[in-house]
């Protein structure tokens, strides 16, 4: 799950992060107000989406660029009202772009020195890992690829947490000294305490910047959470924006449907998420392109396919779907009856190959070809693939 | 030998009066397996009972270990509360805890990871179908099952399969059977990205097993175990070995289903997956169809 940059920095305030001065607004009366209230001679107005490249896109309205600097109340105002209720484009979101519903007022800091803070959790150790940088501002991957000895790491005791000498040890190495090291240890302890504490997978802050006066301060940050912990975190979870995702994935996740949609012609709908993947595999290995990763768990009930098939097609690139089922303690037939059921009920007309395997198969196939219904079987899975893709170039 | 489990294994499984792990647990009474005892708080010295088999529900895990000799525990209990049964088997010193429970958060695994490094209690999972032994019975039956997998298309022999997927190691294990060639032991690691054992865990095992001559090993995008096990494999694994990565046509930065299927910073492809396996010597199956039959030729049985 991601969330807003104006909802990250409710999180900084609440645990404590320093960051710049700011606040969402939804209205330009609002952003003016904050403006006013912020007080500082120059202003930033940041358009609030969850795809990246806001400063170089286009609104659809003509106006240019989702971050601007200001610097008075009215021109926040002014420059909020082009931008609230528009949609921006930008190179992530596609041309139809993503309506700006509230924009980030914030005080524009000077910056002396940029770097690079995050925490993650790492695989290899299975344990917090912090990654900082003198590299700030820059794509931490290019840094890590062309000057790996700028990286500094440091894993943390998850049974101990963060201690006061290894945030030492990071602003040491990032050239904090002075009174600038101790706003560093109360920050990076802060930022390991969200981290944490909202059930983080990671956190990102690019950049950290120095101010000429001598602020330490969050400016930008990046926040993934983890999906297991949601239940755990309502106040995370109130910060979903669902206007903000495919809408796809959004019904199927109301269905405990693992979606994901691609740009391929042929759709499938299997169950297993390894599976699955492979699945997607084996149809590009055949010479198509697979349209979506779809997991329907381990049941594969009636409804859960009638939902699954809504779904895919409401993708209008699909041109034919596999379904590849490997009914291990399930019933065969019976999933045999829910995909046949399924089909008459979204009235299904692409080519669709059916590929079952596992327990009461026979009874299944038998099923499924005297429904009535134009379903190609299959054996093996490298013989659904062909049979989905031949179909599809036929029709 | 077989790894990890025999057919005369005593399991107990946490979960045991919940709807999912009930199921399972018939299942494999049904298999032939050693249920010998549940484990669910609250409900100590009642009974699980199913066609002749009463087995005793014990309200903590070294009690039911205890009173019925079980080394081995099962864990369907629900996410907010799986943690805490893991570490519970670990308290009570068990060899092997398999969690089946999918949505654990991760934090609570690395804590729980944290905890058990060092202990004699080895973990599988989570997020895992488990593991079965197959036994000498029709369909494999009479093994020992743990877990979520379909007993019956086991079928007794010398391939061990190691995977981080569950129907996908069904997939495989069903491609071998089918073309009559048996399995010593098929292991389910997980697929979430903080797990107990790893692929190479699992493979230096079924290197010093007797009973296991061949291999297949399934893995996905995500992380860096495949290529571990795969370095390692080259240098020691004397035995010959099969491998399919899944996930080559999964975009970037999405995670697929399973919590550790992701790739990240342009790591954990399948590209660079198939190229360590590759570089090991390890035999690719270019298609999930062809699993068994990549195995069978490398190993000089095509």
């Amino acid at each position: 799950m991601n969330i807003h940059e104006y909802q990250a920095r409710e999180l900084f305030e609440k645990f404590g992060v320093a960051s710049s001065k700011g606040k969402v607004a939804s209205t330009p009366e609002e952003a003016e107000q904050v403006a006013a209230a912020i007080g500082t001679a120059k202003i930033v107005v940041k358009a609030q989406i969850h795809a990246g490249g806001r400063g170089k896109g286009t609104f659809v309205n003509g106006f240019k660029g989702g971050v601007h600097l200001v610097h008075t109340p009215a021109e926040a105002r002014e420059v909020a009202s082009k931008m609230l209720g528009q949609a921006l484009v930008t190179n992530q979101t596609g041309p139809e772009g993503r309506v700006v519903n509230k924009v980030l007022v914030a005080e524009a800091v000077d910056i002396s020195r940029e770097l690079y803070f995050a925490i993650l959790v790492d695989r290899a150790t299975s344990a917090p890992m912090i990654i900082a940088s003198t590299e700030g501002g820059m794509d931490i991957e290019t840094v890590a690829e062309h000057t790996p000895e700028k990286i500094l790491n440091i894993s943390v005791d998850p049974l101990l947490g963060i201690q006061p000498y290894q945030t030492r040890k990071i602003a040491a190495a990032l050239g904090l000294r002075g009174p600038l090291m101790t706003q560093a240890s109360k920050l990076f302890t802060a930022l390991y305490r969200t981290f944490i504490e909202a059930d983080c997978s990671m956190v990102e802050i690019n950049p950290l910047v120095v101010t000429p006066e001598g602020r330490l301060l969050a400016l930008d940050a990046k926040f993934n959470f983890d999906d297991n912990a949601l239940y755990r975190q309502p106040a995370i979870v109130a910060m979903r924006d669902t206007a903000e995702e495919d809408p796809r994935e959004v019904a199927a996740s109301e269905f405990n449907l693992n979606y994901i949609g691609l740009d391929g012609n042929i759709a499938c709908l299997v169950n297993g998420a390894g599976l699955a993947m492979a699945t997607m595999d084996i149809i590009q290995y055949s010479g198509g392109k697979p349209a979506n990763f779809l997991d329907v768990g381990g049941g594969a009930t009636k409804d859960q396919v009638s939902a699954a098939f809504k779904i895919i097609l409401s993708d209008k690139n699909v041109e034919g779907i596999l379904v590849n089922i490997f009914g291990g303690i399930m019933d065969c037939d019976v999933i045999a009856h829910g995909i046949i059921e399924a089909a008459r009920e979204v009235g299904l007309k692409l080519p669709l190959v059916v590929r079952l395997e596992g327990n009461n198969v026979e009874a299944g196939k038998k099923t499924l070809s005297e429904s009535g219904l134009t379903i190609i079987g299959a054996s093996t899975l490298a013989d659904a693939a062909q049979k989905i893709v031949a179909a599809v170039k036929a029709a | 030998m077989a790894i990890l489990v025999t057919p005369q294994s005593r399991i107990l499984v946490q979960g045991i009066t919940g709807s999912f792990g009930a199921r399972h647990a018939q299942l494999s009474l049904d298999y032939g397996t050693q249920v010998v005892a549940g484990v669910t708080p609250g409900k100590g010295g009642q009974f699980f009972e199913h066609g002749t088999h009463k087995v005793p529900i014990f309200d903590t895990v070294e009690e039911a270990a205890k009173q019925t000799g079980a080394t081995v525990s099962v864990v369907f209990v629900p996410p907010p509360f799986a943690a805490d049964a893991i570490l519970e088997c670990n308290d009570a010193a068990l060899d092997l805890v398999v969690a089946i429970t999918e949505g654990i958060p991760v934090f609570d695994m690395v804590r729980v990871k944290q905890k058990m490094t060092g202990s004699k209690t080895r973990l599988i999972g989570p997020n895992c179908p488990g593991l079965v032994t197959p036994g000498e019975g029709d369909k494999s039956f009479g093994g020992c099952r743990i877990g979520i997998a379909p007993g019956y298309i086991h079928k007794k022999g010398n391939v061990g399969v190691v995977s981080r997927s569950g129907t996908l190691t069904y997939e495989a294990v069903w491609q071998l059977t089918s073309r009559g060639f048996g399995q010593s032991t098929c292991v389910g690691i997980g697929g979430d990205p903080v797990n107990g054992t790893s692929h190479l865990d699992i493979l230096k095992m079924f290197n010093e097993d007797p009973e296991t001559e061949a291999i297949i090993m399934i893995g996905e995008i995500g992380g860096a175990a495949e290529e571990e096990a795969a370095a390692w494999a080259g240098a020691h694994c004397k035995k010959p070995i099969a491998g399919f990565i899944a996930g080559a046509t999964a975009p970037p930065g999405r995670r697929m289903g399973h919590a550790g299927a992701i790739v990240s910073g342009g790591k954990g492809t399948a590209a660079g997956k198939f190229e360590a396996l590759r570089a090991a010597g390890i035999a690719i199956a270019d298609t999930p169809s062809v699993m068994a039959e990549t195995l069978l030729r490398h190993w000089g049985k095509l």
